[in-house]
């Protein structure tokens, strides 16, 4: 057999086609990432999965897994890297964990946490991003988002409709919506729709229960997310499959 | 990173019992918060006094910072008599802690930081809703003057070492002191570096 | 808008959602600016989402979703410009005008901003008024163009000496002199046939002149054997590196050699069909390259069954509006259907899955006009110049602190030290051999090759003598990534903007020891992590300066202790305006002289702890 590539000492099966990231998700491996997830097309952008392969830097949720290969992950060098853009990624957004609702359950947080990250180190941009409540359901907190296009890619490739988009360039990307107001009530938007549950932090919430479960009782603080998104398919808190947001949505 | 770790062999003679570190702490733009998670170590205050004394803490009422081997900073850096205590700190001890979530990001106080200083005052002194006819925006030179934007304590001074948290519980800070007293980098575990 | 011009720019572009980049530039250039309404318009025209088009329209400098005025005066900030200088200049033209910079007047009637390169280093400074390139600005040129605009004469009728843009050719080799009448190199290709053809290529030993040197021979051939439906030829003339503008004389005066180059392309890779991709900074080129293309159509050499041969290709040309990574060629992919220049995923690569998805070649404008030179000449002929792993000549644009900046066509293997010599440069200090994206050479460099095998380049050399502040060149470049980056990938998205910051509290007098190593730090960061070549190489030349001229960054530093970037006491401005206090304490002094008075003020503590705390990298930090 010889479809396989060694991950920090391991031997990871893989089929072809399969990327590096997949590959490991299905052998229960965790590689950090953001804007990577099972259900969708990977997007490469967030660079949390970093890895080296053959001694080169390499993304893994868009690079093949190919045979033979030697990929090194949870590295001193990899995890410092990580820490650092996870401080760019706090820096550049309003990221004030004790009143966002998405705390605990945040997979930037949680895999911060995971990082050891214990500041964000660099000086805060602390940009101006108006919230937007005109939805009846949901709420959007732009101060929180990442970029990373899940809920573009959710919208777009499941709900068929293209609610949100990037808009901008450099640090002056942001999310938009599809419509002229600029308001979500003023979209296609509903509170069904795949796009409401896949943002990885605090942008889109749904409203009235972002207290349901109390702080202390969530996702990650029950487990690291090493250990809940092992498997690649839950531990992003706002998964239909966990089982947490079921009860409470 | 052992840079600055703490030498606690200080005496001269091996047989000797280490002299106590002394420690400061402080709350700038905080709520406190943080100091009373300090207190929430409960009974391991004791063995912890063993090894250490307090110089300036809202826990002494010393008024000023002597020389120290470990400051912890509760709160970000709101207004001018902030960035004094903070430099205060600085100039004063070894090591230099960011204790929770405000003093490492700002916190809750940075949430003004996307409005207009000039516009917060105008309305909470002067066009509010309640206030007293006549409310003026308050001058004595006594009140240190509100900063533009509150900066976390790390934008303003060298930091040396961040415990994160909102606050942090008191196992954190027992785990962080301990470590960080034993001449040891504090290293947090699962369940202990929580930002909220 | 008016919806009947609407529906004429719409119908010009046969309603085609992938010209929509196209359609922005057209209806902005009637309108002004691009109103929401317009862009739900245009969404519902071409039966895309807002959204999509509202991405399109706010990635591109050069486009408007806000009023932009009448007049739009934006001043090229490359740092040759500023040491032509802009500053001063720009500086004029807005106190002329009672204007901030990159603020709208209140009556709407006039912008004056920056800009990146515009690509006319050799006779800047330079602006873009309303689009248009003006050269050569001098003081007497800004005050009457106030006077200008105060009187509202249309940019079409200003002085046309203004609009003047010279070729500065300094040294002709064997590209510049070619001597071929257009459509000769057309036509011996089309003798040789396309298999012959790529022989001579590969013979050739051709490699990329935008600067990354991949083998032109190799690109064809895997663009050729990759199944597609079509095959397109694009001619990369998004020329938008800092101090490059070779690209720029080709188009204007070796027009036909490139078209030429790109039907031989054609011809080797199996297209008919061609894109150039001309930046938006040279759009004062597009109506004489559009009747050029004509004639060309006309003369039986491009288009329907070229010189009869029955060979049928022809070209279309793509406006870029203002965006240096759709030099990068997966994002002017992008650009080109439509959307935002962001880098795709590579693999698959464009040679498999270019343009609408099919097997594409982007190729550098002086690449094409050297195959069409080989396809003539042959390509033993080729490799006989130039060094064996870097064949042929090379065009550089050089400027900066030499006597005669402009075009000089050397052969591979020439020295830096020859390059300045030609160019009359005394007293030199250091070379950017790549542009803001590539190393910073000092003096003892100078006698290193300009090849691919040592200091690779795509053509940008600049120059700076004793009298330059290499920090100051550091900062503009740091400011030039931060302004470009697409924001697709954190570490470069943040990290070009943390770097601006950080050079920025340097030039402030803010900076300590601690900043300079922030710099190296962030360099290590974007190399390997970022996305595309641009996060990649956007430290090279900050990281070399900071190496090279350290003295020139340790200048700037004002304290030994960590100082904040931003100025305590003027953050204190606000809360003294609302109170009317100005007392010592409603003011903050810096870092170091605080820190001092407070150790010496303080009673002696514990006796063997430090008069003051050691500076000393935070625990949280990468190693």
């Amino acid at each position: 057999m010889n479809d396989s590539f060694m991950l920090d000492g391991e031997e990871i099966p893989f089929t072809p086609g399969q990327t590096v990231m997949q590959a490991a998700a299905a052998a229960g491996k965790y590689i950090p990432h953001l804007c990577w997830h099972p259900d969708f097309a990977a997007h490469g952008s967030c660079k949390l999965c970093t890895v080296k392969i053959g001694g080169r830097f390499a993304t893994s949720c868009t690079v093949r897994a190919a045979a033979g290969q030697e990929v090194e992950n949870r590295t001193d060098e990899l995890d410092a890297r990580r820490r650092t853009l996870l401080q760019l990624l706090f820096v550049e957004g309003n990221h004030f964990c004790p009143s966002c609702e998405k705390s605990g359950d945040c997979a930037l947080q949680a895999t911060a946490y995971e990082m050891g990250m214990l500041t964000p180190h660099f000086d805060h941009f602390y940009p101006d991003r108006p919230v937007d409540a005109s939805h009846p359901e949901v709420l959007l907190e732009f101060n929180r988002c990442i970029l990373c296009e899940l809920c573009v890619r959710a919208s777009r490739e499941v709900d068929g409709k293209n609610v949100f988009a990037l808009a901008g360039r450099g640090t002056k990307s942001h999310l938009i919506v599809n419509s002229e107001s600029g308001r979500l009530a003023d979209t296609d938007f509903a509170a069904t729709d795949r796009a409401a549950e896949v943002c990885p932090v605090g942008v889109i919430l749904k409203k009235r229960v972002g207290f349901a479960v109390p702080i202390g009782a969530r996702t990650y603080d029950l487990q690291p997310i090493s250990a809940a998104g092992g498997d690649g398919t839950t531990g992003r808190a706002g998964d239909t499959s966990a089982p947490r947001k079921t009860e409470a949505g | 990173m052992d840079t600055h770790k703490l030498n606690v062999a200080t005496t001269d003679s091996p047989a000797a019992k280490p002299r106590k570190l002394k420690i400061a702490t402080v709350s700038l733009a905080g709520c406190f918060g943080c100091h009373m998670s300090f207190l929430d170590i409960d009974e391991r205050l004791l063995p912890l006094l063993e090894r250490v004394e307090f110089d300036r803490s809202p826990l002494t009422d010393i008024k000023r910072c002597g020389f120290c081997d470990i400051g912890l900073i509760e709160g970000g850096v709101c207004n001018a008599e902030n960035v004094h205590v903070l430099r205060e700190f600085r100039a004063h001890c070894k090591v230099l802690v960011a204790l929770g979530a405000c003093a490492i990001n700002g916190g809750l106080p940075a949430q003004r930081n996307h409005l207009d200083l000039g516009e917060i005052l105008q309305m909470v002194y002067r066009t509010g809703h309640g206030l007293a006819p006549g409310s003026a925006i308050p001058d004595d030179p006594e009140l240190p003057l509100p900063l533009n934007q509150v900066h976390p304590v790390h934008e303003v001074v060298k930091i040396d070492y961040f415990l994160p948290g909102c606050p942090p519980s008191g196992d954190a800070i027992w785990a962080f002191l301990t470590q960080l007293i034993d001449g040891r980098d504090p290293a947090l575990g699962h369940g202990l570096l929580q930002y909220d | 808008m008016a919806t009947p011009e609407l529906e004429r720019i719409l119908a010009r572009h046969r309603g085609d959602p992938l010209q929509l980049l196209q359609i922005l530039i057209d209806v902005q250039a009637h309108q002004g600016w691009l109103p929401p309404a317009t862009l739900s318009a245009i969404a519902e025209a071409l039966s895309i989402p807002r959204a999509r088009v509202e991405s399109t329209a706010s990635f591109y400098s050069f486009l408007h979703t806000r009023p932009a005025g009448e007049f739009r005066i934006l001043f090229s900030d490359n740092i040759t410009d500023r040491m032509l200088g802009n500053q001063a200049l720009m500086q004029a033209l807005c106190e002329t005008l009672w204007l901030e910079p990159g603020k709208v007047s209140e009556d709407g009637l006039v912008c004056v901003d920056t800009t990146s390169c515009t690509g006319m280093c050799d006779q800047g400074p330079a602006v873009l008024a309303n689009g248009r390139t003006i050269t050569r600005l001098t003081p007497e040129r800004i005050d009457e163009m106030a006077h200008l605009i105060r009187h509202r004469v249309p940019v079409g009728d200003w002085p046309p000496e203004w609009f003047h843009v010279e070729d500065n050719i300094r040294r002709r080799d064997v590209l510049l002199d070619h001597g071929l009448a257009p459509g000769a190199a057309l036509a011996a290709a089309l003798d040789r046939g396309p298999t012959a053809l790529l022989s001579e290529i590969e013979r050739s030993g051709l490699r990329g002149r935008g600067g990354a040197g991949f083998g032109s021979d190799i690109k064809w051939r895997a663009c050729r054997d990759a199944w597609g439906d079509a095959h397109y030829v694009i001619c990369n003339a998004d020329e938008g590196e800092p101090g490059t503008f070779k690209d720029r004389v080709l188009l204007a005066s070796y027009f036909d050699m490139v078209v030429d180059g790109m039907c031989i392309a054609g011809l080797a890779i199996g297209a008919n069909k061609g894109f150039i991709y001309l930046r938006g900074e040279y759009r004062y080129l597009l109506d004489r390259l559009e009747t050029r293309l004509t004639e060309r159509r006309e003369q039986g050499l491009l288009g329907h069954n070229i010189l009869g041969r029955g060979f049928s290709f022809d070209i279309k040309i793509h406006l870029g509006a203002g965006a240096y990574i759709c030099g990068e060629e997966s994002a002017l992919i992008e650009s080109l259907e439509g959307k935002p220049g962001k880098p795709r995923i590579r693999p698959p690569f464009p040679v498999t899955n270019g343009y609408r998805g099919q097997p594409t070649t982007v190729n550098n404008v002086e690449t094409l006009a050297l195959a069409a030179l080989i396809a003539v000449r042959g390509g033993e002929w080729f490799r006989a110049i130039g060094t064996p792993a870097s064949t042929g000549t090379k065009l550089l644009s050089v400027s900066g602190d030499v006597a005669s900046p402009g075009i000089y066509e050397f052969p591979f293997g020439v020295t830096v030290a020859e390059v300045l010599a030609a160019a009359g440069a005394h007293d030199t200090q250091a070379v950017t051999s790549a542009g803001a994206a590539g190393h910073c050479l000092a003096a003892d460099e100078f006698d290193r090759r300009i090849a691919f095998e040592d200091v690779a380049t795509g053509g940008s050399i600049m120059v700076f003598d004793a009298s330059r502040d290499m920090f100051e060149v550091a900062r503009n470049f740091a400011h030039f990534f931060a302004h470009e980056s697409c924001g697709f990938c954190t570490p470069c998205r943040v990290g070009t903007a943390v770097n601006a910051r950080l050079l920025d509290k340097l030039a402030a007098n803010r900076g300590s020891p601690y900043d300079l190593d922030e710099i190296g730090k962030m360099h290590r960061l974007m190399q390997g992590t970022s996305h595309c070549g641009l996060g990649n190489t956007a430290t090279i030349a900050i990281d070399d300066m900071l190496v090279k001229f350290r003295p020139a960054f340790e200048r700037r530093l004002m304290s030994p202790e960590y100082e904040p970037a931003f100025d305590l006491d003027a953050a204190l401005s606000q809360a003294r305006r609302m109170t009317g206090r100005d007392d010592a304490d409603a003011h903050l002094g810096d870092n170091r002289s605080a820190l001092a008075a407070a150790g010496a003020r303080a009673p002696g503590g514990v006796e063997s702890a430090p008069a003051t705390a050691k500076p000393a990298p935070a625990k949280d930090v990468q190693p």
